[in-house]
């Protein structure tokens, strides 16, 4: 019998037994698990900042607390993830040195700028939206801590898209100009949304050992192609227009087809050459910087405290 | 890995919460503190944000000792042929209906 | 009615203001659990601040078309006046210029560091939470409701700001002297706290006594200080002038960045 006491690593993925941080697994699996769920931490807390950016020029003091509320959710997410990665015997320093010195990736997505109020709405919509399908899979994922991290974010994170495509609503059926606006919105963010799923199967390094493992579970193509699907109906109650004149119901596949992804365009990003990776890397490497300081103070009080209670115990 | 960089990192803490009054309270994840106090309050700011909670317990990560994987099957097996330990072992005649 | 009206501003104001300017630091914390626990304090005070524009905005609504044009100088709100649109939280928030706004100079100060906004929010949040204790016996059952509510969360926003002050105080030697010089540096904008205006003596009943409130704010502060190893400034020259109008050059950048879409975009729903 396999279960959770009985078999090894082999025997319990291939029974679908969560597997726990102490229990034995191979260092490829550790490793592999440690790089996704810190790119994915990553993703989260470099996603607050092009949502920060608008945070201090929302429109109404509605919309300004629902994205504060948001961004905070976001940096929670974040932790809950680094949490879970600390399970794997490595400290939440040590990966954000690896995001500071560039060694770790994030979620490419962030790089691009956002540029009006209606990018609050499309981020919401299409870039949460995106992750939502992206994450919902991993709820399931075969590593425990990070299937249940997973399980509170996907809870946590249902309001986020809702509160996306509202925005993109009230845009578009307001005037002119705030039509205008969404569409705008729509139009740059769609393809880099598109983007968020990764490579081609067929070009995606990773996606074979990581669907034997259980870390992912359904493919990029696959995520993708439903992402479409749904979106592409969302966009016709907005009554705005997907920017993809090779969009097409194919009533064969049951699915839309749609254009080729400008791949040039996303491995540049990766690779640091998007519109703002520069800014998106030394704004959290300023705050880290700048934090330095406050960081040691509290570490210092705590222990100067601890020392004089010590002190009073021992006399 | 006391290295630099760690010294300065504020120890990590598991986090229980309580969810409402006569529950257990229950691991809800974990988080950084510089003390227990911080804990208590880094934990309300990030556990109990959607009404999740309405008591903390913290505890140091450090002070956790946890039972080791490779023991389990001589901890935990010896239980499973004690089922006369289960009410459903034992046979009632039928009428007597809830016991 | 407008002394009621303006008396309502000075609190929503300051919640609105201090609120903005912790906003700005999301995303750009020390450490993660402090950027989540800013954002919640943040939030509160957004929250009062929207209950508080709701009221004032009803009460505005139900005042005379002269009282009304008499209230607030900018154009775009006198437009509205003249035009008949009902006012909420919204206008009051985005659609009026520094000089009717009637927030203290304290909580307009720029962030600058974690011991400027830990000093800042720790000298108001001192203040903040005896002034809700005693508008939770105002006449007006509506301020007394919002005060009840808005007082468990200054109460804690009291105790993570204290205890912010004491670690930067009884930290290392960087973090006293930081906080040693936000303190010195925000001190003058103290005691406009407890300055009554002519607004706030026409409200008897309705408001607070802001000179009784000093007392119990000064031994709170004495008490943090001292486990903080801080000496309590003493012999500083007072700013004055926020909560008639006339404010620091900050308001203005604040007001800039926070009013923008509604400037551009004006009558519109978002």
């Amino acid at each position: 019998m396999v279960d959770a006491i009985h078999g090894d690593f082999e025997q319990k993925i291939a029974n679908d037994i969560t597997i726990e941080p102490r229990d034995t697994m191979p260092d490829d699996y550790r490793k592999t698990l440690i790089r996704q769920i810190s790119q994915h931490a990553h993703s989260e807390i470099v996603g607050m900042l092009p949502e920060g950016n608008w945070v201090t020029r929302a429109p109404s003091l509605r919309r300004k607390a629902v994205l504060l509320a948001k961004i905070q959710d976001e940096g929670g997410h974040g932790l809950y993830l680094y949490s879970a990665a600390e399970t794997l015997g490595v400290t939440r320093d040590e990966l954000l040195d690896q995001l500071h010195s560039g060694k770790a990736k994030y979620s490419s997505i962030f790089n691009y700028p956002s540029l009006t109020w209606a990018d609050m709405g499309a981020i919401g919509w299409l870039v949460d939206g995106a992750a939502i399908m992206n994450q919902v899979p991993l709820c399931r994922a075969s590593y425990g801590p990070y299937a249940r991290a997973m399980v509170r974010i996907c809870k946590e994170e249902s309001f986020h898209q809702r509160q996306g495509f509202e925005i993109m609503h009230v845009l578009a059926k307001g005037t002119e100009v705030q039509k205008k606006m969404a569409q705008d919105a729509l139009n740059r963010w769609w393809w880099p949304a598109l983007m968020m799923f990764g490579p081609h199967d067929s070009d995606s390094t990773n996606t074979e050992q990581s669907m034997k493992w259980r870390i992912k579970r359904i493919s990029n193509d696959d995520l993708r192609r439903k992402f479409v699907d749904v979106t592409v109906e969302q966009t016709k109650v907005l009554g705005l227009t997907v920017p993809d004149k090779d969009l097409m119901w194919n009533a064969e596949t049951g699915h839309y087809d749609f254009g080729a992804i400008n791949w040039a365009e996303f491995w540049n990003v990766v690779k640091g050459n998007g519109p703002c990776n520069k800014q998106r890397l030394e704004a959290r490497k300023a705050a880290w910087q700048k934090g330095e300081w406050v960081r040691e103070a509290a570490m210092a009080h705590a222990e100067k405290r601890k020392a004089r209670k010590e002190a009073l115990v021992a006399a | 890995m006391a290295n630099e960089t760690n010294k300065l990192e504020w120890p990590l803490w598991e986090v229980f919460i309580r969810s409402k009054a006569g529950l257990d309270h229950k691991h809800a994840g974990s988080l950084h503190a510089a003390d227990a106090q911080m804990a208590i309050e880094n934990a309300r700011d990030v556990y109990t944000r959607r009404m999740e909670g309405i008591s903390i317990w913290v505890v140091e990560s450090k002070n956790i000792f946890a039972s080791d994987p490779k023991e389990a099957e001589s901890l935990y097996d010896p239980a499973n042929d004690k089922i006369y330990r289960h009410p459903t072992f034992y046979n009632l005649p039928d009428e007597v209906k809830y016991m | 009615m407008k002394n009621k009206l303006f008396y309502i501003l000075e609190w929503a104001d300051n919640t609105l203001i201090l609120g903005q300017r912790l906003s700005e630091w999301c995303g750009h914390g020390p450490v993660l659990e402090q950027d989540i626990a800013l954002t919640n304090i943040a939030l509160d005070h957004l929250g009062c601040a929207r209950n508080l524009y709701t009221y004032a905005a009803e009460i505005f609504n139900g005042m005379d078309a002269v009282d009304r044009s008499e209230c607030f100088a900018s154009v775009a709100f006198q437009r509205n006046v003249k035009e008949g649109h009902q006012a909420d939280e919204d206008d009051l928030a985005f659609l009026r210029d520094a000089w009717d706004f009637r927030n203290v100079l304290l909580v307009e100060q720029p962030n600058t560091d974690w011991a400027y906004t830990v000093a800042r929010a720790f000298l108001f949040d001192a203040f903040n939470y005896y002034y809700l204790t005693a508008m939770c016996n105002s006449v007006d059952e509506r301020l007394a409701g919002i005060a009840s509510k808005s007082l468990k969360e200054a109460t804690y926003h009291l105790r993570w700001s204290s205890e912010w002050v004491i670690r930067l105080g009884d930290g290392t030697e960087e973090s006293k002297t930081r906080i040693v010089e936000a303190i010195a540096n925000l001190w003058p904008f103290t005691g406009e706290l407890f300055t009554a205006t002519e607004v706030d003596t026409f409200v008897e009943g309705l408001g607070v006594d802001f000179a009784a409130l000093k007392p119990l704010w000064e031994q709170k502060v004495a008490e943090i200080f001292d486990e903080a190893t801080l000496e309590v400034p003493t012999g500083v020259w007072m700013q004055s002038g926020g909560k008639t109008g006339t404010h620091s050059e900050n308001l203005g950048f604040v007001l800039a960045e926070m009013q923008f879409m509604q400037r551009a975009y004006p009558n519109m729903e978002w």
